[in-house]
């Protein structure tokens, strides 16, 4: 009886250091292919790297040399586009969702379209912005018939909305009610006190949710296959194809040359650096409280 | 006035992302209706006999036969894979983080996977096609078909590394951190109170995870495992960059195959006629219906564990 109960006990605690073993070492195997992700990016792209990368553009196929200039002006137009668009209109949907419409049944449908939309695969989105902007030669936007850098930022611009949207949500329900009823209190009139106080307030975080938005959409590849195209040259125009960094690393990553799988892995470098560095900066402002200044 | 007036402009902000998700579904529905009224439900399930080599003949663009049975078959294959790899590790590492990982460490790990889902999908595709994909030729599948080469699921007729298998890996890597930290938040959301009353009665910790913790967190586990499937469903340039791009069904894991969002990232931008994009354009609209339905229903279980509602007790 006692020797049984020393055996189960054992076993007992046998189990327990197997879990921890196995919680330890799934760990490291998540861990293990981010290092060597991040060590293989950084060795190959700091040796690709060089002045040519961000002056120069494409060369044509097969020859050497030639940089990634107007892909990353491009991926700068295509990111003003998709700001433009989706920037405002998230802002807008969570100033609703927490200042206007909390409890009502709208905003939990509102809410809850928006976690659905923000689940939609990237390539639907292009296929959408073709449908829309790219194929008919008459529609109620502009720019239409044509690829174009235009209908790239459309597709980019839709897929910041719902991350913007709800950070801006979480955010603005952060501040204290008692800072909205001072600023009633005094006399301020509604939209007032939501603009100047209430999202003044919840501001850094909401600039945080732009900029993760931002570096989501920075990387982006699929939605541009075929609306932003992809140009060999300079372009900044709205109504032409136009190069994207991302693109670029695609179309020369399955290239058979070598010399452009040097370029892919630079530009996936500097793609990677930018990313990086929102990401780092979002987790540094939200660790330092959103909204000190508040309370 | 003014009150009413901006009141409205942020109603209409928000009515706009309604409005979007049924612009998408109309245009698709729109750019589909060729191929639906040509194949109808056909499409998914059906293909055409070759009459000359007695094959299925699935993708014909130049006689005009389509069907996305292939596509289909390997969206779910790499997708299963995916999850097959990924969930294990994923609620090892959450159960790590929050009941067993020194603090001092539990920052940087969150840190650590929340850039791994920053990382663009073109990055892991480049580095699936240079590193990942060399390491399975080399040493992964050899060894793969030696042992489990007799069952047919490892066939040996594929020297390039490429297929299903290399995208169900970089998919499981793609879609381990979603898993994970939706994991980590419905685990955190367990009180304390169940786990002091397991410890109380004398638990191992690992018993106190099990009984208190995952028991009490199940839905909302299989809510993260749901919306990591809606991901790996949809993914599009890893996938396509390492998975062969071929469009067969194929019994061996290690063959070439194609999925849905692959096919339309290859063709679609130069479709050779109107019956080819609109078959294309239908196998997205497929694509947006089902992870609409998937990220609903992962949504709507892991609301019902954060939420506060209690969790069910058998």
């Amino acid at each position: 009886m006692r020797s049984e109960r020393k055996v189960w006990s054992r076993i007992r605690t046998l189990t327990d250091g197997a879990a921890t073993g196995l919680a330890v070492l799934s760990t490291v195997l998540v861990v293990a292919p981010l290092v060597a992700i991040f060590v293989y990016l950084i060795y190959k792209g700091a040796s690709s790297l060089s002045l040519d990368f961000f002056t120069k553009i494409p060369k044509p196929e097969g020859e050497s040399g030639g940089g990634m200039a107007n892909a990353i002006v491009g991926s700068a137009v295509l990111l003003a586009v998709s700001s433009a668009i989706g920037i405002p209109i998230g802002i807008g949907g969570g100033i609703f969702l927490a200042e206007f419409g909390r409890g009502t049944k709208l905003a939990n449908a509102i809410r809850f379209t928006a976690d659905v939309l923000n689940g939609v695969p990237s390539i639907v989105m292009g296929v959408a912005a073709y449908a829309l902007i790219v194929s008919p030669q008459k529609s109620f936007l502009p720019f239409t018939g044509h690829f174009s850098a235009f209908s790239g930022g459309v597709a980019l611009g839709i897929m910041m909305i719902p991350t913007v949207c709800r950070t801006t949500e979480e955010m603005l329900l952060m501040v204290p009610n008692a800072v909205r009823e001072a600023a009633l209190a005094l006399g301020v009139p509604n939209w007032r006190s939501v603009l100047s106080i209430t999202v003044k307030t919840a501001s850094p975080g909401i600039i945080t949710g732009c900029m993760l938005a931002f570096a989501r959409v920075a990387g982006e590849t699929a939605p541009l296959l075929f609306t932003a195209l992809g140009n060999q040259f300079w372009s900044t125009s709205l109504n032409e194809p136009i190069a994207a960094l991302p693109l670029q690393i695609y179309v020369y990553a399955i290239s058979p040359y070598d010399d452009q799988h040097r370029l892919a892995w630079a530009g996936a470098l500097v793609l990677i650096v930018l990313i990086v560095a929102a990401v780092a900066l979002v987790r540094y402002v939200t660790s330092r409280g959103v909204l000190k200044g508040a309370s | 006035m003014a009150d009413k007036g901006f009141e409205w402009l942020m109603v209409l902000c928000a009515l706009s992302i309604f409005a979007i998700v049924v612009l998408i579904a109309s245009e698709l529905v729109k750019g589909s209706n060729l191929s639906w009224n040509q194949f109808g439900f056909d499409f998914f399930y059906k293909s055409v006999i070759d009459s000359y080599t007695k094959l299925p003949n699935y993708w014909d663009p130049v006689n005009g036969h389509f069907s996305a049975l292939p596509f289909v078959y390997g969206t779910l294959v790499s997708s299963f894979l995916g999850l097959l790899m990924a969930v294990p590790l994923a609620v090892g590492l959450a159960v790590f983080l929050t009941e067993m990982c020194p603090p001092v460490l539990r920052g940087p790990l969150a840190f650590i996977t929340e850039l791994l889902a920053a990382i663009p999908s073109v990055i892991y595709g480049l580095w699936a096609v240079f590193v990942l994909v060399p390491l399975l030729r080399e040493y992964v599948n050899p060894m793969l078909i030696k042992l489990f080469g007799w069952t047919g699921f490892f066939g040996d007729d594929n020297p390039s590394g490429l297929g299903y298998f290399a995208a169900g890996v970089i998919l499981a890597i793609m879609i381990l951190p979603i898993i994970s930290s939706l994991t980590r938040e419905v685990m955190t959301a367990v009180p304390n109170s169940q786990r002091e009353a397991a410890l109380a009665l004398g638990a191992t910790r690992w018993e106190m995870i099990w009984i208190s913790v995952i028991r009490n967190a199940r839905i909302g586990i299989v809510g993260a495992i749901i919306l990591g499937l809606g991901r790996a469903l949809g993914e599009t340039m890893a996938v396509t960059m390492v998975i062969g791009n071929s469009p067969g069904i194929y019994r061996s894991l290690l063959a070439n195959g194609t999925t849905m969002a692959s096919v339309i990232a290859n063709e679609y931008a130069e479709a050779s006629n109107d019956l080819h994009r609109s078959a294309l354009t239908e196998i997205g609209l497929a694509l947006f219906f089902v992870t609409i339905i998937v990220n609903a229903a992962a949504r709507l279980l892991v609301w019902a564990v954060t939420r506060g509602a209690p969790a069910r007790v058998q």
